[in-house]
This record gives structure tokens, C-alpha cells and sequence, in this order.
């Protein structure tokens, strides 16, 4: 009953988005105020029928009602609680179902908070939002019915893919999801302001938090997928640059040029029209990840089901709202007017080389995405390659290495006219600073890696360039005055400060773990101890354990230096029943500097375990970095100005015809 | 390894597939038993592995995979490398039973050097565009100058006569 519940609240909220799609749309047109008036309840309404519909598929997941075909193939009695909840999304149906509600919630949270917003670009907003929403809620509901049934249930159910019965995968995809369907947020802000022809400070102003807020979930989700990757897999790969991977990598990198681009339009009111591109292209690749993931074109290592026909609806959704969304930037682009003015030394001109770097580097990484296919299409499928990660090591890289010199640099260039001399002699401590650590680790090394030295001192120069620009905010004077004024700082010039230092951490921590890695694979009987990078591990011995829903191979090792001993890990290999899969399940002992990171293999014919260890310098340092950069940009999210509703008196003060 | 077409076969069946929810197996590098004992010779061989594609998975390395196809590969590296095989010569071997695909690192021929270009040719045209506007926006001064239109001039009198 819940579940027919929840079915017919999905199509309830289809037609709520469809109303929501045209009549505030045409009240902002015609200007009547009731019809605009009528976005805000169909919003909420939209979004509390979502989550009600979210909520039934959650309660038959946790009742483990198998007349759900879905809940049949994705779920199993035994399976702990935990995967139980989180297993609603860890499959095509629902996952989707979670993304419109996302699109919902987004859409509700404009109508709730957006109380300051132009009652016109409100209902404008609203409706283009609406718009996602019923492109997607068509997509469920015609193509992948979460909520279908089977005439003969099942006694038990097939059980959720033991990989992903894991808390660091388990609340990646909402995070993610969060952050693909906030670009749609600013998609609609891009739109609005588009129909409307008008983007200025305000706008720019209103776009930032959720341009931020996206950013901010999809570093989140990144992070959490990559140190899954890291811990899970078994051998310690954080990052692969899998088509799914970078389907979530170019949004990230696009949302992290309009977070920038957007802070020109607020402050000098330039750029307009690249950043309204910008948010249309940010929104597009969102949509290209959930094509890439979920048709099947690119093989990927993980893709959802190859579903050809769920491929062409997304690619036809995908394909409505980019030639839409550019037709309309052709038609109206000219019509907004860049107002600021500055000199070619100044924070501006350092933005646009920021906007540069991230945009080109997007591409690259978007090219070498489709490449396989464009040439597959393009010889009729006889001419195969692979695009694999060396030519993203090799393409890519230059470009983070150029941004990471110039960041610095340009977060301190002042706005309009700035002397370069005078940033470079602010800094000059920093530049030092980030040499000799260089120049100390090339000299410490013992290969000849440029990689290893590089990193490190790009990831000096961005954490001692970042201190010297908050230092520096705290003006002149006494050292005790300027400490106290240090904490009355904006938050944003934190979020700022921390964001930037929190790459330089991650560049430091890739860098470091790719240079110096070591690692030993070897048959080891029980009871052995073997040196390894200036440790000593045991094999203690190998034994048997029963868990909730699988059978384990747990190994015990000691972990010793100079006859001390340092950890006790226990890796295990797994075996699911249900769901027939192995599962590897990595030892690590975490560390400020390195990790020692075992596994366990197969026991051997004559006797005796394969063994794998691995020494990871630095690996902490790739997410630590992630958690400094999202906790960067929850810090610019919280920052006064955006709590405070100051933006809605600007508009008012020029008041200029919507068309 | 012999059978290319039934090779290509399967890899089309595997493309194609069906697997629910296709995740990433653990994946498991080289295997105790398959090691050289030439430490040297078995760093090359493992550089080797990471530019050699798993033709029967999805988007790994023989490296990284544990596929019973990505095993075989990697003996047959190792046997290539201790009968002497430079590097290329051993790629020339996998590109010649399983073309071009095999290789994780796209090749420079044909019509890859878009490929390759693609990223300079972007950065050269998105920087030439973006110095193009900045020299348009910093010469613009000149005229815009005032920055205030009319009816902002106007409401400043406004507001400076109260």
C-alpha cells in the first residue's frame, strides 16, 4: 500500500513540476502576480511529494519487501541495517528517484530563502527549475520505475553488490548527487536571467552560495569515492580517470571556474556573459556524467546497467536543455553590458587566467573522455583505443602545475590596479619558503623524480601563499592587534585562505604518494617476518571469520620498527554468498606521513599466503586536503553577507526594464 | 593466445554486457608466482603493465586487474622481457594481436593528434580570446569612465539634494 503510495505521489509531483514549469513562467511575462506567486507553494509541494515518494521506496528497502522487483535484485534479509537505508540509492531506480528529489529540494529551498530575490527572476527561476524536474521525473517514471512490483515475490532477495555495502560508498553518490543537481541551480538562475536579460551584481551575488554549495558536495563526493577506491580495492589506486570519474571531475572543475568568475560579476560587475555560459556548461556536464553513467556507451569500470534506451532519453534531455540553454545565451548575450573597468595587472585579469586554466583543462579532460567513442563512431567501429591514464597524467597535470604558481599570486592581486612587484614582495617569504622545500627534497630523494619535489613545493607555495593573504588582511600594526583582528576576519576570507591552502595540500599528497611509493609482493608462510621500507612485518597467522551476510579469510600482522612493534592489522579477503562476489578488504595503518597499507591473497600451493604491502607517503594528505577545501567553502557558505539579505537593494536602486 | 577473432568476440559480448551494477572487482596487481627474479627486469615489466589494457575488462590495466586474461598477459610480458624484448618491441606484440586498443597511452597517428592537440589548441584559442576581451575592457576606460547612466546621475542628485 505505501508503495502504491509512492508511486502515485511521483506522478502527483511530475504534475506539480509540470504546473510549476509554465504558469509562473508566463505570470512573469505578462506580470501578474499570482500566477508568480503560485511557484513558491508548487515548489514545496514538489518537493515534500518527492519525499514521500523517496520515503515509501526507503520504507520497503528497510522492510525488505520483496514484491518490489527492485528491492528483489538490490537487497537481502541479512544485509545489515545501514545498507538497508543506504541501498535505496545504490541502484539505477533509486538513484535517480534521489536526484529528483535533490532537483525538488534545490527548487524548494529558492522559494523558501529567495524571499529577497525580484518577485519576476523568483517565478523565472522556479520555473526553469521546474523544467529539470519534469524532464527527470519523466525519465523515472517512463523508463525506470522504481516502484515496480513482481506478480510472484520472492522468499529473499538477491542481495546489494558487497562493494558498495561500505560507509565511505554508501553516502558518496548523495553527496555527489547534491552537487550535479546544484549546478541545475544555477542553471536556472542562468536561464532566468537570460529570459529576463539582465545580469548584474545581484545576480551574481545570488548565484555564488549555490554555485558553492555544489562545489562544495561534489569535492565531498570526489573525495569520499576516491578514498573508497583507495581502501577498497586493494591495491591503494585513488583515482583511475575512469569515464565515471571524470564525469564527475569536469562539473567539479566548471563549478570551480564559475565559484570564481561569478565573484567578478559580484564585485565588479564583469564577465557577465562568460559566467552565464559558464553556468550552462557547469549544468551540461552534470547531465553528461549521469549520460556517461548510466547508458552504457563508455565502458567504464563502474557503470550502472547498460541500458541503450535510458541512454537516448538522458541524451535527449541532455540535448534540450544545452541547445535551449545556448540558443537563448546567442539571442541574448549582447545584451549584457560589463560595467567594470580595470587595468590588465589586477585581480580580474588573474581570474580570467584562473577561468582559463580550469575551463581548458575541463575540455582536455572531456576530450579524452569521448575520444574512444569518437573514434569508434567515426570509422564505423574500426579503428578501437583506449584512452587510459597515462595521457591524463601527461595532458592534464601542466595545467593544475600553472594554476597552482599563479593562485597565490592571484588571490592577493588587488581589484582594479594592482602593482605586481609589491604582491611578489608580500610574498616574497612564501616563494622561499616553497623553493627550499623543493630544492630539499630533490636533494633527499633517492630517485631522480621531478614529481616528488615539484608537488611538495607547489603545495609550500599555495599553504604559505594562502597564510600570507589572510596575515596580510589583518593590515597594519602590533602583532596582538593584528592577532585578535585575525579572528574578526569575514569568513569568506577564511573559506578563502583555507580552500586554497587545501589544494595545496591534496597537489603535495598526489605528488608525494605517486613519487615515492614502494611496494613488496611476496608468498609469506605463517609465523614470517619480513623488512620492508625500514618496517618489519609478521604474518601472525590466518584464520576463519564469520560475518553478517559473508565468510572472511582474516589474516593477522604485526607491524614492528626496531623491534617495537607499531600496529596490528588485519586484512581480510571476503566472500559474499549471496551475491557470489569477493571482496578485498585492505589493512591500513594510517599515519601523518605515510601509510602502511596490507593485503591478503590467496593461500598458496605449497604453503604459505600471497602477500601484497604497499608504503603510501603522504596518502592522507589527497584527503585531508579535500576535507580543507569543502570546509573552505562551508566557511565563504556561512560567511555574514550571504545571511544577511543585502542583496536585493542594489536592484532597486537601478531599476531597468526586464526587456 | 591465439583466436583473435573469438577474442574480439568476447570482448564484444563483455562490452555489451549485462552485468547489474558493473562495479570494479578488487582488483589485484601481479601475482607472487608471476614475478621475475631480476628486480630490474621486473620494474620494467610492471612499468609495462600499467600502459597495457585489459582487453576483456572494463577500463583497467593488466596491472590492476585480476582477470584470469590480464594474468596471462602479464606472463606473457615477463616471457617477452627474459627473451630479450625491448619495451616497444613487447607493445608491438600485444598491438599486433589485439590493435591499437590494447594500449592504455593513445598512440600519436591518424587522426590521435587531436587528441593530443586538443588541450594546446584550446588553451592557445581560450587565451587569445580571453586577451583579446582584456585589452577591450582595459582600452574601454576611456568612455565609460563616468559609469553612473543618466537615471543613476539623476537619483544621486536626488538623494545628495536631501
Amino acid at each position: 500500500m505505501i508503495t502504491e503510495l509512492g508511486h502515485f505521489a511521483l506522478i502527483l509531483a511530475f504534475l506539480v513540476a509540470c504546473f510549476q514549469a509554465v504558469v509562473p513562467l508566463v505570470g512573469a511575462q505578462k506580470r501578474w502576480p499570482g500566477w508568480m506567486a503560485a511557484a513558491d507553494p508548487a515548489a514545496t509541494a514538489q518537493f515534500l511529494l518527492t519525499a514521500f515518494a523517496f520515503g515509501a521506496l526507503m520504507w520497503a528497502f528497510v522492510t525488505s519487501d520483496f514484491s518490489l522487483r527492485l528491492v528483489t535484485l538490490n537487497s537481502h534479509t541479512a544485509k545489515p541495517m545501514l545498507y538497508k537505508i543506504t541501498g535505496t540509492w545504490g541502484n539505477h531506480e533509486g538513484s535517480m528517484l534521489l536526484w529528483v528529489l535533490i532537483v525538488a529540494l534545490f527548487g524548494a529551498m529558492a522559494a523558501w530563502f529567495g524571499g529577497n530575490l525580484p518577485p519576476g527572476l523568483r517565478a523565472r527561476v522556479l520555473s526553469v527549475q521546474a523544467m529539470v524536474g519534469v524532464a527527470f521525473f519523466a525519465f523515472i517514471i517512463f523508463t525506470s520505475n522504481p516502484f515496480e512490483r513482481l506478480a510472484v515475490p520472492p522468499f529473499d532477495g538477491q542481495d546489494l553488490n558487497p562493494l558498495l555495502q561500505d560507509p565511505g560508498l554508501a553516502f558518496h553518490p548523495p553527496f555527489l548527487y547534491l552537487g550535479y543537481v546544484g549546478l541545475s541551480m544555477t542553471f536556472s538562475f542562468a536561464v532566468a536571467a537570460l529570459i529576463e536579460g539582465r545580469v548584474d551584481a545581484a545576480w551574481g551575488r545570488w548565484v555564488r552560495p549555490y554555485t558553492l554549495a555544489a562545489w562544495v558536495f561534489l569535492t565531498i563526493g570526489i573525495g569520499l569515492g576516491s578514498w573508497w577506491a583507495y581502501y577498497e580495492l586493494g591495491w591503494g589506486g585513488f583515482w583511475f580517470w575512469d569515464p565515471v570519474e571524470n564525469a564527475s571531475f569536469m562539473p567539479w572543475l566548471i563549478a570551480a571556474a564559475l565559484l570564481h568568475s561569478a565573484i567578478v560579476v559580484e564585485k565588479r560587475e564583469s564577465l557577465k556573459s562568460w559566467t552565464v555560459l559558464l553556468a550552462i556548461i557547469a549544468f551540461g556536464f552534470s547531465m553528461v556524467g549521469a549520460f556517461i553513467t548510466r547508458s552504457g556507451v563508455l565502458t567504464s569500470v563502474h557503470a550502472f546497467a547498460n541500458d541503450p534506451e535510458r541512454g537516448v532519453f538522458l541524451l535527449g534531455i541532455l540535448a534540450v536543455f544545452m541547445l535551449g540553454g545556448l540558443t537563448l545565451f546567442a539571442a541574448r548575450a549582447g545584451m549584457m553590458q560589463a560595467r567594470g573597468v580595470f587595468a590588465i595587472n589586477s585581480r580580474e585579469t588573474m581570474l580570467v587566467a584562473n577561468n582559463v586554466l580550469l575551463a581548458v583543462s575541463a575540455f582536455i579532460v572531456f576530450v579524452g573522455t569521448i575520444w574512444p567513442l569518437v573514434i569508434e563512431l567515426a570509422t564505423s567501429g574500426e579503428r578501437k583505443i583506449s584512452v587510459g591514464p597515462p595521457f591524463f597524467n601527461m595532458a592534464f597535470t601542466p595545467f593544475m602545475v600553472v594554476l597552482g604558481l599563479l593562485l597565490p599570486f592571484g588571490a592577493m592581486m588587488p581589484w582594479k590596479r594592482g602593482k605586481p612587484g609589491r604582491v611578489l614582495r608580500t610574498l616574497r617569504g612564501a616563494m622561499v619558503l616553497a623553493l627550499s622545500v623543493g630544492v630539499l627534497t630533490w636533494a633527499m630523494q633517492t630517485g631522480r623524480s621531478a614529481l616528488g619535489p615539484v608537488g611538495l613545493a607547489l603545495g609550500a607555495w599555495l599553504v604559505s601563499g594562502a597564510a600570507v593573504d589572510i596575515w596580510t588582511r589583518t593590515g597594519r600594526g602590533p602583532i596582538a592587534g593584528r592577532l585578535r583582528r585575525l579572528g574578526r576576519l569575514p569568513r569568506a576570507d577564511w573559506g578563502k585562505a583555507v580552500a586554497h591552502g587545501g589544494l595545496g595540500v591534496t597537489m603535495a599528497g598526489i605528488a608525494g604518494l605517486m613519487a615515492w611509493e614502494a611496494e613488496d609482493i611476496r608468498v609469506v608462510q605463517e609465523g614470517e617476518s619480513f623488512p620492508f621500507s625500514g618496517y618489519t612485518l609478521t604474518l601472525e597467522g590466518v584464520e576463519r571469520v564469520q560475518g553478517p551476510n559473508y565468510i572472511s579469510t582474516m589474516a593477522d600482522v604485526t607491524v614492528s620498527r626496531d623491534g617495537t612493534r607499531i600496529a596490528d592489522l588485519t586484512p581480510e579477503k571476503r566472500v559474499y554468498p549471496v551475491a557470489q562476489m569477493p571482496t578485498t578488504e585492505a589493512a591500513i595503518d594510517n599515519g601523518f606521513l605515510r601509510d602502511i597499507y596490507v593485503v591478503i591473497g590467496d593461500p598458496q600451493e605449497n604453503g604459505g599466503w600471497a602477500m601484497r604491502s604497499y608504503y603510501k607517503p603522504l596518502a592522507n594528505w589527497i584527503w585531508g586536503g579535500s576535507i580543507l577545501m569543502a570546509l573552505g567553502g562551508f566557511l565563504s557558505l556561512s560567511d555574514r553577507r550571504y545571511r544577511v539579505a543585502a542583496g536585493a537593494r542594489k536592484t532597486e536602486a537601478v531599476p531597468v526594464p526586464a526587456e | 593466445m591465439t583466436g583473435v577473432t573469438r577474442m574480439l568476440c568476447c570482448i564484444r559480448l563483455l562490452v555489451a554486457g549485462t552485468l547489474l551494477l558493473g562495479l570494479v572487482l578488487p582488483a589485484e596487481a601481479v601475482e607472487p608466482g608471476e614475478m621475475l627474479d631480476d628486480p630490474a627486469l621486473e620494474a620494467r615489466a610492471q612499468a609495462l603493465d600499467d600502459d597495457l589494457r585489459c582487453v576483456k575488462c572494463r577500463s583497467e590495466s593488466i596491472a590492476s586487474s585480476n582477470a584470469e586474461w590480464a594474468s596471462d598477459a602479464r606472463v606473457k610480458v615477463r616471457e617477452l622481457l627474459s627473451e630479450g624484448a625491448t619495451d616497444a618491441e613487447v607493445r608491438d606484440f600485444f598491438v599486433a594481436r589485439y590493435g591499437e586498443y590494447v594500449l592504455m597511452t593513445p598512440t600519436r597517428h591518424g587522426a590521435n593528434w587531436i587528441l593530443w592537440g586538443a588541450g594546446p589548441l584550446m588553451l592557445v584559442l581560450g587565451g587569445g580570446i580571453a586577451t583579446f576581451y582584456l585589452r577591450r575592457r582595459t582600452s574601454a576606460g576611456a568612455g565609460d569612465e563616468e559609469g553612473l547612466s543618466n537615471a543613476e546621475k539623476a537619483r544621486l542628485g536626488q538623494i545628495l539634494d536631501k
